[in-house]
């Protein structure tokens, strides 16, 4: 029976994973190395402000390992979502830090491309117009000319479109920009003429790598083998195996739905796939099927910096002070609001304050509503500037310091600061602006995501 | 009447974000069983999951109950995007506490399956 073996090694480049996992994966012979970077996880941010979810410094680690071992053993190494968000910046990072590992293990000749996800705000528009965008669930806010302009870039997760043709023209280190987790793994299955269906499915399992498995992690690498009639995925680490169980309970793991799943042009439809036990702590899984979605679309993700932010965390200790923590607060900001009023007239600046050890992670639907003995106080501004978040901030700060609230025994200041400087001047704070479906037509499934080579000269 | 929390009864309760503006709860469970005993017994609605928030039932998109993989899934929208200024869970991981709560009343479990 013929098979394709892809080795997974975790499940966002440059969380790591144990170098013995990886050999024994090396040792299997697998025909390439995938990894997906990507995450919108981790918020906005990354996006708005163009940085990676990863340091430097591991995702050189990793990237050495891996461009290394593939180039020796002669196989190809696919990247999704490069840098996090996968947007130019995002691609252009990951790139870099690759030149420095081709350079320093002279492999100059390693046929390479970026893969872009870049999409022009202008083709928004056009496709705003024409009727073919639309927000990807009920409370995104309407994308209006004002926001689209504020927005810092435009990304769209490509299909497996982009990366096969890339294969197609010999390139053998692909760097891609934001793509759907699965598309780089489902590229290689089409590439090398094995059903799309199980591609799509494998690139869902083995994008998180070994979380599939008991006990599951992102960091530790799996192999999944494609066959005729299904595939299987292994871990490569004696201390974990997949079950039957595990593997079909990842399939709901961060998605809507537990087995019906979205894709760009596609939706995969696991509800009637069968997971059996093989030896060795692995799982074959038949039945994954795949629709085709008309019309074809992609989600386009973007973000825009929203306002500036400054905070302070603070311990509570007094009983006093933690009864009577929301009058307290809603005095003090009084004031200082009445302070700023000839500063900054417009008021336009808000304050959140959040109580660890009380509500601050549920909100108003926490069950438990007793006091603790002690509480976390995080306290926010967020303004128009960084200027006036630090001010109004600072006010805030000592306010409530040296607050004198009823009864008050402990007259010396309310607050416990772990750190000198308390005022964390933090940066823009950015929020999704775009998150919609865009309606793709013809070849744009492939166009939109242009193929560049890259020069290692 | 015995009643345990679905915190005890599940193998895995978990949230998570599905993308920026919604978050998904999953119980899973090991015991064919329970997992068919949760289910049947019809505690799991979104009036009721609604309740446990704090939220209107219309911001629940869905509960789906997976037979193959022993799995609930319930998805519901953000009040405020991730990461954004005014949220209080960027990855949304930390939001199961309220469904973990639910009481299941367990005599009719321990009557079939005993």
């Amino acid at each position: 029976m013929q098979t394709l073996k892809i080795l997974a090694p975790c499940g966002i480049l440059g969380y790591g994973f144990p170098e013995a996992s990886f050999a024994r994966g090396m040792a299997m012979e697998p025909d390439a190395i995938i990894v997906d970077a990507g995450s919108t996880d981790a918020g906005p941010h990354k996006l708005g402000a163009g940085v990676a979810i990863v340091s430097d410094a591991a995702m050189r680690r990793d990237l050495e390992i891996i461009i290394i071992a593939a180039a020796s053993a002669g196989i190809p190494v696919l990247i999704g979502s490069a840098g996090g968000s996968g947007g130019r910046v995002h691609v252009e990072h990951t790139i870099a830090i690759v030149r420095q590992i081709i350079a320093a293990r002279h492999l100059q000749d390693l046929p390479s491309a970026a893969v872009w996800a870049d999409i022009p705000k202008d083709l928004i528009r056009r496709k705003q117009r024409e009727g073919r965008i639309g927000p990807l669930g009920r409370t995104v806010p309407e994308l209006t000319e004002e926001r689209l302009d504020k927005t810092v870039s435009v990304v769209a997760q490509m299909g497996h479109e982009p990366f096969e043709r890339a294969l197609r023209q010999g390139y053998r280190l692909i760097v891609g920009g934001r793509a759907y987790d699965p598309s780089p793994f489902a590229a290689f299955c089409a590439y090398r003429g094995f059903p799309l269906a199980y591609g799509y499915h494998i690139g869902k399992i083995l994008e998180c790598a070994a979380l599939c498995a008991v006990p599951g992690t992102t960091k530790d690498c799996m192999l999944g083998t494609v066959r005729e009639d299904g595939f299987t995925v292994e871990p490569l680490s004696g201390q974990r195996s997949c079950t039957p169980l595990s593997v079909a309970a990842h399939t709901f793991y961060e998605k809507e739905h537990p087995y019906l799943l979205h894709g760009p042009g596609i939706t995969m439809d696991l509800q009637d796939c069968r997971f059996t036990q093989l030896e060795g702590g692995k799982v074959l899984v038949t039945g994954s099927r795949l629709l085709q979605s008309v019309p074809y679309t992609v989600k386009l993700e973007g973000a825009l910096p929203k306002a500036y932010r400054t905070f302070v965390i603070a311990g509570v200790r007094d009983p006093l002070m933690i009864a009577g923590l929301p009058q307290i607060e809603k005095e003090a900001e009084a004031q200082v609001r009445a302070y700023y009023q000839s500063i900054y007239p417009d008021g336009d600046y808000r304050i959140h304050f959040y109580h660890y050890g009380m509500d601050a992670v549920l909100g108003a639907a926490e069950p438990e509503k007793g006091l603790p003995h002690e509480v976390g106080l995080l306290f926010e501004v967020i303004a128009a500037s960084q200027e006036q978040a630090d001010a109004v901030c600072a006010s805030l700060r000592s306010t409530l310091l040296h607050y004198g609230y009823e009864g008050r025994r402990s007259t010396a200041g309310n607050l416990a600061f772990p750190f000198a400087p308390s005022d964390v001047s933090f940066g823009p704070v950015y929020e999704f602006s775009v998150y919609h479906l865009m309606a793709l037509e013809g070849r744009e499934p492939v166009e939109l995501f242009p193929v560049e080579p890259i020069s290692w000269r | 009447m015995a009643q345990e929390s679905l915190y005890d009864l599940a193998k895995v309760i978990r949230s998570k974000n599905s993308g920026p503006f919604q978050i998904t709860l999953d119980v899973l469970f090991d015991d064919e069983q329970l997992y068919h005993y949760v289910k049947d017994c019809g505690v799991i609605t979104p009036d009721r999951v609604a309740s446990l928030y704090g939220f209107p039932p219309e911001r629940i998109q869905n509960i789906v109950f997976f037979d193959t993989a022993l799995g609930i899934k319930i998805t519901f929208d953000r009040e405020i995007s991730s990461g954004t200024s005014g949220d209080r869970d960027v990855y949304g991981a930390q939001q199961h506490i309220p469904l973990a709560s639910l009481r299941v009343d367990m005599d009719a479990f321990r009557h079939l399956h005993t």
